[in-house]
Parts: structure tokens; sequence; C-alpha cells
């Protein structure tokens, strides 16, 4: 009885402990919000942004800028990270090269993004400048590639693990080849599980600030070609607030980005929970 | 490089690249956030292994992964506003300082502590936890004698691999550590790290400025590999169970 109610304590700690880190997501959620909300308006979402030296504007060139470097990264990294997700888990064994690979890509997913961006300025913006344009879409967009590589990997290996033996050897015992059986079986079982693994890489690369700031450029016009600068939301965020400390640009900014970021996540559960289903469907 | 004085466009001394200051901040900033995220990480964990109901647990579960979500520099936004005029007004001083870093990076490396550490301990074999129970142990006391100590190696790595979080960590950082770079004679103190000096100095840096900018990438990429290491090192010994 007397264990009993010592153990109180510390159990009302363990409590605490979970609804402490709750709160902390409702606290920093709702703060952003609350003062980023009121600021959203389809002028903001579509107009130009403020002359130099003055705050205020839309934030269009931004989310364009996002959206650019964003699909650039994704068309780079989704090809590679399947086919490698579909080397690793069909075409090799448990080999000494399948784990250096694997581990590989750990460490790539451990790298801080300021080293990813300083890697991608040596490369893409100086060296590669007469393809890239220097400081770019492009430049930026390739150095997120390096980002999401390693998550939809990952996500992808995942999924192809789960899609039953007996799917590929139903396949392989009725004539067909190797490669037929993935293209038209597996890969198809797989798919959410791969979606969602592209899904996660999106997130990523939307969110990225330290690597796009030393690749992107940071320019607030418009784009008009991937060779050109630009600046995402996440970079006009820091930029905005250390140029003019405009907190309203910052706080709508936030807010948009929050609600992609968070739309993100729920797609990504709700593909994650039908794929499951589906699965036990089977 | 560890000399203590970073003067990199001192015309007089053609530049001066001692990282010294910078490092120990980066050490300082790093260490006190995961001093801080560690317990309230591993207590989240195990509230959410053992403890919480199942409602709790799936409202829990997808709070932890969007707080892992939320872009760095939102973090570094919410606490340039809200964390450090908070220091400000209480302590004194800038504000932006090493105290704040603490208070920011402590959240942001809670999600890594957390679900890596739940992870492991649920992966702690059913057999060990009934078996403590059976004996007439409590739930609590299984807890901290059974189960913790055998998803012990695996708390070990989720808090080096947090560690490694905050150390590689920049736009939140840069946003409120100050980027003074001197070694701060109190928490309330500006301090840099070498991620921020990185992202602040990088746009402008030429010549020799620029290389020394890239070993204080060198010696950020040197931690980040030997703390990804240990934290192997300490998730292997699982295997030994």
């Amino acid at each position: 009885m007397e264990a009993k109610r010592r153990e109180l304590v510390p159990l009302a700690l363990l409590w605490g402990a979970g609804i402490a880190t709750l709160v902390i997501l409702i606290i920093l959620l709702a703060y952003i919000l609350a003062n980023g909300l009121p600021v959203i308006s389809w002028h903001f979402l579509t107009g130009e942004p403020a002359l130099w030296g003055q705050t205020g504007g839309g934030i269009y060139s931004t989310i364009v800028a996002t959206l650019a470097v964003t699909g650039i990264s994704l068309l780079v990294a989704a090809p590679l990270s399947v086919g490698g997700a579909i080397y690793l888990n069909e075409y090799t064994k448990e080999t000494p090269l399948r784990m250096v690979i694997r581990q590989a890509a750990e460490i790539l997913a451990g790298i801080p993004s300021i080293i990813v961006g300083l890697f991608g300025f040596l490369f893409f913006v100086i060296y590669l400048a007469p393809l890239t344009g220097g400081w770019s879409m492009i430049s930026g967009g390739l150095t997120l590639a390096f980002m999401v590589l390693p998550i939809s990997l990952r996500t992808s290996e995942e999924a192809l693990k789960t899609v039953p033996t007996e799917l590929r050897e139903g396949s392989l015992g009725i004539g067909a080849t190797k490669w037929q059986s993935i293209t038209t079986v597996v890969l198809p079982t797989a798919l959410p599980g791969i979606i969602t693994g592209l899904i996660l890489g999106v997130g990523r690369a939307v969110g990225e600030t330290a690597a796009i700031l030393l690749t992107a450029g940071g320019s607030l016009n418009l784009i008009h070609s991937l060779r050109d600068p630009g600046r995402p939301m996440t970079l006009n965020i820091y930029d905005v607030l250390s140029e003019y400390r405009d907190t309203t640009t910052a706080y709508g900014t936030a807010a948009v980005l929050i609600i992609a970021i968070l739309a993100i996540t729920l797609i990504t559960d709700w593909l994650m929970n039908n794929y499951t289903k589906k699965l036990k469907g089977l | 490089m560890v000399s203590s004085v970073w003067r990199p466009t001192d015309s007089f001394a053609d530049g001066l690249w001692g990282i010294f200051p910078i490092i120990i901040g980066s050490l300082l900033v790093t260490l006190g956030a995961v001093a801080i995220g560690t317990p309230l990480g591993v207590a989240c964990a195990i509230f959410l292994a053992e403890i919480a109901p199942a409602p709790v647990r799936r409202v829990l579960v997808p709070s932890v992964n969007a707080l892992a979500g939320v872009p760095s520099v939102v973090y570094g936004f919410f606490g340039l506003l809200v964390i450090v005029p908070w220091i400000r007004g209480q302590f004194g001083g800038f504000g932006t300082s090493v105290l704040a870093s603490w208070l920011i990076l402590f959240i942001m490396i809670l999600p890594t502590i957390i679900s890596i550490s739940t992870d492991s301990i649920r992966a702690v074999p059913r057999e060990y936890k009934e078996g403590s129970l059976a004996m007439g142990a409590t739930h609590w006391q299984t807890i901290r004698s059974v189960l913790v100590p055998a998803a012990s190696s695996g708390i070990i790595a989720s808090v080096i691999l947090g560690m490694g979080r905050a150390i590689g960590e920049t736009m939140a950082v840069l946003m409120v550590a100050g980027n003074s770079i001197t070694i701060p004679n109190s928490i309330f103190a500006p301090t840099s790290t070498l991620t921020a000096q990185i992202a602040l100095e990088m746009g402008y840096a030429t010549g020799a400025h620029r290389e020394a900018l890239f070993a204080m990438g060198i010696v950020l990429f040197a931690f980040i590999m030997i703390l990804t290491g240990l934290a192997n090192l300490a998730s292997r010994r699982r295997i030994t169970y």
C-alpha cells in the first residue's frame, strides 16, 4: 500500500511530461496561427512583394520559389530513391554492399542542413555555375534533393519490404519475369508507401532553410526561369525579420508554411492508414 | 585555428581565424539543450510506451511528429518574438542569449529523443515485463528497474542523436543566440555557434575567410560523425541481450 502511494509522484511526473510536450506544440501552433491567419488574404498570397525598404506586400514570389525548389528536388530524388529501394530490396541479398548503401543513406540523413548547404554552394553554385546559373532555383533544388533522398529511400524500402512474398512468388509462378512482377505486382502494392515517403521528403524540402540560404540566392523578384535566384517562404521569414523586422509578413508566411506542413502530415497519416487497411484486406 | 580571436575582415592583421570561442559556443548550446530535453523526452517516451491510454497516444504520437515537422526557421521566429523578449524582461541584457538557444533547441530535439526512446522501450521483450509484474513488482518498479535498464542502449542512442540534431541546428540558433563571438560569461550572454557563423558569413566571405568557414564546416562534420558513431555503438549493444 505504502509502495503504491509513493508511486503516485513518478506516475504524475510521467503524465506531466506527456502533457507538457502536447502543450508546447499547442502554444507554438496557436501563437503562429493566431498572429498569422489574420494577415493571410488573397492579396497577401498573390500580391507583389513590398518595395525594397518597405514592409508588407504579398508573398506570391516566395510561394513560387518554394514550389520550384521543392519540385526540382522531388524530380531528382524520386527516381533515385524508388530505383534505389527496388535495387536494395529486390535485387540484392544481405550483402556488405547493401549495408554500406544503407549506412550511407543513414549518415546522409544525419548531416546538418548547413553542411549540405555548404556542399551545394561549393558544387552547384560555384563549380557548376555555367549550368545552374550560380545562386538559383536549380542549385537550391539539387541541394535539397540530397536531403529528400535519404528520407524517401528509407520509406520506399520499408514499403517494398511489406509486400508479401507470396505475391512475388505467385507472379513468378505463373511465368512472369522478375521485372514484370516488380512493375505489375510489387510496385503497385507498395505504391501508397512509396508516395508517403515522397510526401515526407516534400515536407522536409518545403521546411528547409539553412541549405537554401546558401544556394538559392534570396532575390524577392518573381522567378522567370529556374536559373534565376529566388527566395522560398522559409528564407523569407528569416530575411524579412533580419532586414526590417517585418513581423507581419513573417507571421503570415509562417502561418502559410505551418498550414502546408500540417496538411502534408495529415495527408501522409491518411495515406498510411488506408494503406495498412488495404494490406489487411489482401 | 584554436586561437580565440575571430576577425576575418581585419585588414591590419590579415585576418584572424580563431574559432575556439565558436566551438565552445556550439558545445555549450548543445549540452544545455540536451540537459533540458533528455529528462522531458525520456519521461514522455516512457509515458507513451507504458502509461498513456490509447486515446491519449492517438493524439500525442501525431503531435510529436508535428513537432518534428515544424520548420527550424519557425522555431527561431517563435524564439525571437516570445522567448527572447521574455528573457530580456526577466533577466535584462539583450535577450538573445545562451538561455534562449537552450529553450528553443530543447524543444527541437524532443521528437528525436521521444520517438527513438519509445521504440526501444516497446522493443523490450514482453516476458521481461510480465516476469517482473508476476514477481509482485508494481508497474512503476517494473518501469524503473526492468524496462528502462533493458532499453537503456536505445535511450542513450536517442539522446546522442538528439545531440547531433542540436549541434547541427542552424536557423533557430542563428535567430536567438545573438551571434557574438566571445565565450559567454553567463547564460544570459549572447554566444555564437559553428552553424550560425557559417550561415551568417558565407554570403559575403571571400578567399581565406571562405576557406575558414569551410574549415568550420569540417569541424562540425567531425562532431556529427563522432556522435553518429557513438549512437551506432550504443544501439549495437542491444543485440547482446
